[in-house]
């Protein structure tokens, strides 16, 4: 029997749930920084799908771990940027419930 | 079936290990009411993965993902939840049960989608043209990625004095309104 941890299945139904659980989370969370955090989950399992090609498929086996490292640059600036938009909404609404963030509503 | 008690068999016992802490910690993240226990689990995810990617031959990847995700970001998704300080029994009754249930929904078919898709789909291999190691990703970042290399620390750049500026501006209006 193969060992669970050389197979290209596992990593990738990890990296699904990975991806699933932040889209569940990203619909159902209510405050910003809930958003943020899902966002976070399916940015990672993005980047576990990539390691995972990278290590089974690829031919050079750099581009899929230079792809996550870029992965994770854009994901700390997105974080950055992300949070001082929730620092600045808090300050002018004393809320990060998404609900609450309505003034270009009819 | 492999020997428990081997070298493979142990490293098979300790790759569980690593694929239940990130699933838990997934959970967590996305379950918890208060925003505090979901920051937590976020960096509890992310020292799963960092295993995982030990695991796929990169053990640089791996460090890294310590040192950004649970050393940077969780960080300072902490200094945001202690400035804006949500309370959670304030947004608790505005939940729909009927949200929570259609975003389950949507989640789970996402999931059911991409592993069927990876179990059914016959990947093919290719051969290695070299062992992927930090000094080929060096000589790669240096070389090939060179133009990416830079594109990314400008919009690193361009971020972070973006967000100061965001974050700063809006302080002596809300001082005013107070």
């Amino acid at each position: 029997m193969e060992p669970l941890s050389d197979s290209i299945h596992i990593y990738l139904t990890i990296a699904a749930l990975l991806f699933g659980m932040g889209f569940y989370g990203m619909l159902h969370r209510r405050t910003l920084i809930g958003m943020l955090i899902s966002a976070e989950l399916i940015l990672s399992g993005a980047s576990l799908n990539f390691m995972a090609f990278n290590k089974f498929l690829a031919p050079d086996p750099t581009v899929g771990q230079i792809f996550t490292l870029f992965i994770m640059g854009i994901a700390a600036a997105e974080a950055a940027i992300a949070l001082s938009i929730i620092i600045a909404v808090y300050r002018n609404y004393r809320s990060i419930d998404t609900e609450d963030v309505t003034s270009l509503k009819g | 079936m492999i020997d428990l008690f081997s070298a493979a068999g142990l490293s098979e016992l300790v790759f569980l290990g690593i694929v239940i802490v990130t699933i838990t910690g997934a959970v967590i993240a996305t379950n918890s009411v208060r925003l505090i226990h979901s920051v937590t689990g976020l960096s509890i995810c992310f020292i799963g993965v960092a295993g995982l990617y030990y695991y796929l031959n990169s053990p640089f990847v791996a460090m890294m993902e310590m040192l950004i995700y649970v050393g940077a970001v969780c960080v300072v998704i902490v200094f945001a939840v202690m400035l804006a300080d949500p309370n959670p029994e304030q947004t608790a009754h505005k939940q729909n049960a009927l949200a929570g249930a259609g975003a389950f929904l949507v989640g789970a078919m996402m999931f059911w989608g991409l592993s069927t898709l990876a179990y059914d789909t016959t990947w093919p291999s290719a051969a290695k043209t070299n062992n992927g190691s930090i000094m080929e990703i060096g000589k790669s970042l240096l070389t090939s990625c060179s133009m990416v290399f830079e594109l990314i620390s400008v919009v690193l750049l361009v971020a972070i004095i973006g967000s100061i500026i965001v974050a700063r501006t809006g302080r002596e209006s809300a001082r005013r309104k107070e």
